[in-house]
């Protein structure tokens, strides 16, 4: 328990990261943005994973927030931007 | 509708929905408290019985075998359904793009490190998945994401092996296939399926866990194909005309 008692404080800091963080994601306005916070918020998750010593669970957070989400959306954004710069383009024309 | 609609009807249902969060907070179990008994099972079984000091490995990969299949064709069938959905029919994947290379070489320079790095932080994460924290699917991961980052520093030529699906569908089907296998010699020993095979070994090393050591591999070969082939199809459909663009402008 005394191990236990000693990480109090950092579990204190990583709940307020991620409740500070989350708010953080929702208010980014441009979406490139808004998946680089994104990714900067899950780190902060997967720290308060590893402080409620739960390291599996962290490391699935990781690969998440880190690999999978962001390559959805920057795939994603690439395409809508793509297509929008396309229509720009021929409406020039 | 105008505003003040839309406000006198948001604000009963946000009041309603507040409310029931507020009810559902407040009935949940004090923080830390554990009330199952698979847990607290699990935890005095594994080490003892299977000698993987990562009980999550020992749980996903033998007393839960089967689920874990399971899970993986479900990767499996995500990712043909991909491939079915975005298959390039024109042939354009024998072309050889030229496109933009990063500018700054020392952003190139980190960024080959961290494929390096990267690539060896996942196999590790793989190899001694059942011995510390970690595992196949978490690993195969980090292996496939540390090999995308080669797309972002280098160009398109530096990729090409890695979207090549005459190597990655052999290894998808050699990860995915293997782990039926294994279970497959399980059943012609004479047990049941996914039995675990080989003995306990020592707890703490990579020779711990029997058959868990080698499912671990087989469901990285599939993750890390399975990923790949998600990347090597995204580029493609979505990522590659846009660049082809950018070049040619």
């Amino acid at each position: 328990m005394t191990v236990l008692a000693t990480l109090v404080p950092l579990q204190a800091v990583a709940f307020a990261l991620v409740a500070l963080g989350a708010p953080v994601v929702v208010l980014t306005r441009d979406p490139l943005r808004q998946a680089l916070v994104n990714s900067v918020y899950g780190v902060s998750l997967v720290c308060l994973f590893v402080v409620l010593e739960a390291p599996d669970p962290a490391l699935s957070m990781l690969v998440v927030s880190g690999i999978g989400y962001p390559l959805v959306l920057l795939t994603a954004i690439a395409r809508v931007r793509g297509e929008r710069r396309r229509a720009e383009e021929a409406a020039d024309d | 509708m105008t505003r003040r609609v839309r406000i006198v009807v948001l604000a009963p249902a946000l009041l309603g929905l507040g409310a029931l969060f507020a009810w559902a907070i407040a009935g949940l179990p004090a923080f830390g408290d554990y009330r199952g008994p698979y847990g607290y099972v699990l935890n005095q079984v594994v080490v003892p019985l299977r000698h993987t000091t990562n009980v999550v490995m020992g749980v996903t990969f033998d007393v839960r075998g089967i689920d874990t299949m399971g899970e993986e064709f479900i990767l499996y069938a995500a990712v043909l359904g991909v491939t079915l959905l975005l298959r390039d029919e024109s042939g354009s994947n024998t072309v050889e793009r030229h496109t933009r290379r990063l500018g700054s070489d020392a952003v190139r320079l980190a960024g080959v490190l961290m494929v390096g790095g990267g690539v060896l932080v996942g196999l590790w994460l793989v190899a001694f998945g059942y011995v510390t924290p970690g595992g196949g699917f978490q690993g195969g991961v980090v292996v496939a994401g540390a090999i995308l980052l080669l797309y972002v520093v280098g160009s398109h030529r530096d990729y090409r092996p890695f979207r090549d699906e005459h190597v990655l569908d052999p290894l998808e089907g050699l990860g995915a296939g293997g782990y039926v296998m294994v279970g497959l010699a399980a059943l012609a020993s004479g047990t049941a399926f996914l039995t675990n095979l080989f003995g306990p070994g020592k707890s703490g090393t990579l020779l711990s866990g029997g058959s868990i050591g080698v499912l671990n591999w087989t469901s990285a070969f599939a993750v890390t194909a399975a990923m790949l082939l998600l990347f090597a199809h995204f580029l493609e459909t979505y990522v590659a005309p846009l660049e082809l663009e950018d070049a040619g402008a």
